[in-house]
């Protein structure tokens, strides 16, 4: 019988032992990465989606060794989704924590803030979450590679697809802020070139979830389809009262974007029969060989499924790592030409790749409808099509500003 | 047309009118602590906000939301009497600024507490099956639990002007907003009275909260956008001044209603225009004494 110390002091040491050739593997300082995101305020969720992607991309490359034999170290900082702090945060990151490579950023507001400051440091920063601007000329710079999809892309793919598959006749709902006029803007367009009229649009003021007085008229006019292009926590409150007022039983409601984890707070019965776009849905790991193996080292790590922008934190990650192994240095303009030339990656779906011009990547959405019946814990959605890659979907280099 | 049109603008006009008494369930309280103690409780939004999450806990707990009803505004009630006697009373006597200080950084306080507790991501309960859905009127099909929310407002002002009026205790509130020292001077321990008027007034954002929960959905932020909306009501209204509540919630719910039927884009600039020009005309707000904020 061996008492709890002698046990313990046993595994340790077997532990250390069977690690030694990683240690001394991955010798010499860490590579560092800093990942500025809004841990806290309206969109922490998300937040904490990312992190958690970025989080296990470490311990995916750590395992293997790291990069170049070296560890690879994330830095996460909180930039409470304020262009000011985003800016301060990843300077701080630059400058005091030595980073060689910034990853992160939510809102297209705070993700400006952050390049501006990568690309002053001659950095590169892989943007991870919804931009028109962050790909385009003036802002994005030789260095700023966009991970995520934008409004223009996933506007194309689902209004093309809605439009066709879901009723002619739309009205949009939008939050009166860059990324909801920008959907707005494409939606109109999209739905307009497909064949579809859209009957009206309301704007609405960003965090103020009350819907009661836009409703009437909206029923009024008798859309086939609603588009919400709702946020966060105003999401919840659009599909509570859209349902008190009666509005599901004429109208199919679709989002640009469908969350797992708004799709568990709003509750499978709001969401039934929504449709949305998406970058990563977990149920692909049933189609998708890559998915598998990322959604169940996730699974196993955090022991629940990930939604969907935890995906573009783990592939932004092993990007870096990617371009780091091919160019075998770390600094950023080697990095930048290895990735552009070597464009075709897949972390954890299917293929995507870099756009030479503009450094955005391309990469499948699929589009999914809420189930009526929850399947296991976390089975919100089915996929019901998906939409290939394809560099039409964006708008041009020219017309993004590159000559 | 012109029958379409008008029926149109009548289910407007009535979506504002309820609209408007949900702006007034949130306002009262704010307006009742003020009226009688002259502090601007920063911290209504985040109280508000904790009555949604109690009740969410209650409903799980009992699965009665009429359990929740009653019991969340009672459990923020008492956070209230807390607050009252440990933080606010050691500051009566200094700046009012301390006090609006306080309850600023209190707000914040509540708001990250309640994530460590109940999680970042919002939550969500549903009203009684009884008032799901909708129900028609005629001119409009409406929600059942909006009426519900209306018909629970209008028992809490019956209740409040009841007690203000007609009790004892009513009228030493009363008499203390209008001269605290003359009441003090008749032997009356008006510190009790705040402490009591307080938790009211806190119990009341907590009953707002638990109300809204169904409708806008539960999170940790909730209270930041609701506060701004009290505010204008309290400050059209005239600050500390119930009557004033009243009528400056329903004018700012049909004000809303009205402009986002016709330039959606102007219902939230139209607010604060409507509270510049009432503040031009009567600086102390509709129903305002002039001075009693000083």
């Amino acid at each position: 019988m061996i008492d709890r110390r002698t046990f313990l002091t046993g595994t340790i040491g077997a532990a250390a032992v069977m690690a030694c050739p990683a240690v001394l593997r991955a010798q010499g300082s860490p590579i560092r990465i800093g990942f500025p995101l809004p841990l806290t305020g309206p969109f922490d969720w998300i937040a904490a989606d990312q992190q958690k992607g970025a989080q296990l991309a470490m311990d995916v490359l750590n395992a293997k060794g790291g990069a170049l034999g070296r560890k690879v170290e994330v830095l996460f900082r909180d930039d409470e989704l304020k262009p000011a702090v985003g800016a301060q945060r990843t300077k701080e990151l630059i400058e005091n924590q030595n980073v060689e490579f910034i990853v992160g950023g939510l809102a297209a507001h705070v993700q400006m803030a952050i390049n501006e400051q990568a690309k002053k440091a001659n950095k590169i920063f892989i943007s991870i979450s919804q931009s028109d601007e962050i790909s385009a000329k003036p802002d994005s710079g030789p260095l700023t590679f966009h991970e995520a999809l934008n409004p223009t892309i996933t506007g194309r793919s689902v209004g093309a697809w809605a439009v066709k598959n879901v009723g002619k006749k739309w009205w949009i709902v939008y939050a009166d802020y860059a990324w909801g006029k920008q959907n707005n803007a494409v939606f109109t367009d999209v739905v307009q070139k497909n064949g579809g009229t859209v009957l009206g649009s309301t704007p609405y003021p960003l965090g103020k979830p009350e819907f009661s007085t836009h409703l009437p008229k909206i029923q009024a006019a008798r859309p086939e389809v609603l588009l919400a292009a709702v946020p966060g926590n105003d999401a919840v409150a659009f599909m509570k009262q859209a349902i008190s007022f009666g509005l599901k039983q004429q109208t199919k409601i679709v989002w640009p974007l469908h969350f797992v984890d708004l799709a568990k707070t709003v509750g499978i019965d709001a969401f039934a029969d929504t449709y949305g776009g998406t970058s990563f849905y977990w149920e692909l790991q049933d189609s998708v060989p890559e998915a598998k193996h990322y959604v169940e080292a996730f699974t196993k790590k955090f022991n629940r499924p990930p939604d969907s922008y935890s995906g573009y934190g783990y592939s932004g990650i092993m990007e870096v790592a990617r371009g780091i192994e091919l160019a075998k240095s770390t600094n950023s303009d080697a990095v930048a030409t290895a990735l552009l030339n070597n464009p075709s990656y897949a972390h954890y779906k299917t293929k995507q790749w870099w756009r030479k011009c503009d450094r955005k990547a391309f990469q499948d959405l699929w589009i999914v409808k809420g189930r009526q019946q929850l399947k296991g814990e976390w089975g919100y959605f089915d996929v019901v099509s998906k939409v290939a890659a394809d560099e039409a979907l964006d708008r041009t280099c020219g017309e993004k500003g590159y000559a | 047309m012109i029958d379409v049109s008008l029926q149109a603008l009548a289910a407007q006009a009535f979506t504002g009118l309820v609209l408007g008494g949900i702006l007034v369930l949130l306002a009262i309280g704010l307006s009742l602590i003020f009226g009688l103690m002259a502090v601007v409780n920063f911290a209504h939004g985040s109280l508000y906000m904790l009555g949604a999450y109690f009740g969410f806990f209650v409903l799980g707990l009992t699965r009665s939301y009429w359990a929740a009803l009653i019991l969340a505004p009672i459990m923020v009630g008492i956070v209230g009497l807390v607050i009252e006697r440990f933080l606010m009373r050691p500051l009566y006597g200094r700046s009012p600024d301390d006090a609006l200080l306080l309850t600023f950084g209190l707000s914040f306080v509540l708001i990250e507490a309640v994530k460590l507790v109940w999680g970042k991501m919002g939550l969500t309960f549903d009203p009684p099956k009884a008032f799901a859905g909708a129900m028609n009127l005629g001119f409009m099909s409406f929600p059942v639990y909006r009426l519900f929310i209306l018909a629970v407002t209008i028992v809490v002002l019956v209740a409040l002007w009841f007690f203000l009026e007609k009790t004892n205790v009513g009228l030493i509130v009363r008499a203390g907003t209008r001269d605290p020292l003359m009441v003090r001077a008749l032997g009356i321990d008006l510190g009790r009275i705040w402490w009591l008027v307080f938790g009211l007034g806190v119990a009341m954002a907590g009953l707002a909260g638990v109300l809204a929960g169904p409708l806008r959905g539960v999170y940790a932020d909730m209270g930041l956008e609701m506060i701004i909306e009290s505010f204008v009501v309290v400050v059209v209204g005239g600050m500390g001044s119930l009557p004033g509540a009243i009528v400056a919630g329903l004018l700012i719910g049909e004000v809303v209603s009205l402009t986002t039927f016709f330039a959606p884009k102007l219902a939230e600039i139209v607010v604060f225009l409507v509270m510049a020009l009432v503040l031009l005309v009567r600086p102390s707000g509709l129903f305002g004494e002039a001075g009693l904020a000083e």
